[in-house]
């Protein structure tokens, strides 16, 4: 959904000097946002390492509460923003997928840490799903591995900017035939079926990895095995020191 | 606490007709089917070998390995590295499950990840992959499947729940299945010369 600012159309100048005099000008979009905006209740559920850190954000010193996003909730029924925080394995998909078509609307998602954006450090692996937003629609997406609670603050207020944005008579979950449940994938003999769902996210027409980072070095690790009959290499400490530098030339 | 080569000198006259091997730090017992013997002997002989703590699986290309650490909480000792080889076709070795409880999910994590089958395990099934999955992930040549490139079988799960999936995606797991190939991750380099 695009982003717009919701202005009010009362000037600004003239709205701060009526507050002076204790005459508050709003609109009703403004008011309902605002409510919205200050309770949005995440849902109480960690995946990984990720999670420790929105458990941080939670707890005294960085207090999410002062967002008013204190009350996590453990029922998808009562939550409006669900953190996706961890890795999200093969096997947790189809519980994420569920648990967000069990949210009521208005719904929004977050996802913290590099893991449940694309996969993370465990990107190559055969027991890691590369990104959650193969399956259902994110709202902002947070980097870092994991991202400090500071960080998770600032997704909290960007998402807040998305619904002070919103309007309702254009919001989504107010038209008619709104369709945000996803199907749920299954388990496959290699991996998840389908591997991701072309309404929700397609495929990079760039190679941005191998943009950015060129071809992969093939090392070859996985067509090599060490040979035990031989001795242990010596760890890397043991090596040779560097020679040492010449002596000064005596003046 | 004997050393390895004692160790193996004590086992060998307990148990006549084991070979072992001294591989490193670790003992390598040459016959697969000697393996409940000799564990029997660890753990009731005054070795008293009482604690299995691992069940490892590894692999070497040529063959499959199953590690066992042992440690004897009686006596504070170990541990005692013990190794198994297998072939890689139809590895089979004898499980310890009996002798040792704990050796159970280890065992079964074992076969997940590299299908080595435990003969004697009273309830062998996948445990961290799920039923149905085909193939044994962490053994050197498994080949992963490519996540971005759907296969018929996607396609057809998709259009069955009712989304409508884009023309090109559809155009080339066609051209995929016509060809009779699945779609495959990178293949692993080839090794640098040592
Ligand atoms: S992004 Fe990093 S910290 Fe977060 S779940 Fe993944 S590995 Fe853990």
């Amino acid at each position: 959904m695009a982003f717009s600012p919701n202005a009010s159309q009362v000037d600004d100048g003239l709205k701060s000097e009526l507050a002076k005099k204790g005459i508050v000008v709003t609109t009703l979009n403004q008011l309902y946002n605002w409510g919205r905006r200050s309770s949005i209740w995440p849902m109480q559920f960690g995946l990984a390492c990720c999670a420790i850190e929105m458990i941080a954000t939670a707890c005294a010193r960085y207090d999410i509460a002062r967002f008013g996003a204190e009350l996590f909730r453990p029922s998808p029924r009562q939550s409006d923003l669900m953190i996706v925080a961890g890795t999200v394995t093969k096997k947790m998909a189809p519980q994420v997928v569920r648990l967000y078509n069990q949210m009521a609307e208005p719904k929004y998602v977050i996802t913290m840490g590099a893991c449940s954006i694309a996969g993370g450090p465990f990107i190559d692996g055969y027991n890691v799903l590369r990104g959650i937003d193969r399956y259902i629609p994110i709202d902002v997406h947070l980097p870092g591995c994991p991202p400090r609670p500071e960080a998770l603050l600032y997704g909290l207020m960007e998402l807040q900017r998305k619904i002070d944005g919103q309007e309702i008579e254009t919001t989504e979950w107010y038209q008619k035939g709104l369709k945000r449940e996803y199907p749920i994938p299954d388990f496959g003999p290699h991996g998840l079926i389908p591997k991701f769902n072309p309404e929700v996210w397609n495929p990079r027409e760039t190679e941005n990895r191998k943009e950015r980072y060129g071809e992969p070095i093939l090392i070859g690790r996985k067509d090599k095995a060490p040979n035990l009959d031989l001795p242990p290499a010596p760890p890397r400490s043991a090596a040779p020191a560097p020679a040492a530098p010449p002596p000064e030339p005596a003046s | 606490m004997l050393s390895t080569a004692d160790l193996k000198t004590k086992i060998e006259a307990a148990i006549p007709g084991t070979t072992l091997k001294l591989v490193r730090e670790s003992l390598l017992l040459e016959n697969p089917n000697d393996l409940l013997k000799v564990a029997r002997f660890l753990k009731e002989s005054d070795l008293g070998l009482d604690y299995l703590s691992s069940v490892t699986g590894a692999d070497y290309l040529t063959y499959l390995e199953s590690v066992y650490h042992f440690y004897s909480m009686a006596q504070k000792s170990g541990p005692v590295v013990l190794r198994v080889r297998t072939d890689r076709q139809n590895p089979q070795i004898p499980s310890l499950t009996a002798l040792y409880r704990g050796a159970e999910f280890q065992e079964r994590e074992a076969y997940d990840m590299y299908g080595i089958v435990y003969e004697g395990h009273p309830d062998l099934r996948r445990v961290f992959m799920w039923e149905g999955f085909e193939g044994w992930p962490m053994r050197k040549d498994y080949q992963q499947e490519d996540s971005e490139t759907l296969e018929m079988a996607d396609v057809a799960w998709l259009e069955n729940q009712g989304v409508k999936v884009p023309e090109p995606i559809k155009a080339k797991a066609e051209e995929l299945e016509k060809q009779g190939k699945r779609a495959l991750a990178q293949k692993p380099g080839q090794p640098e010369p040592q």
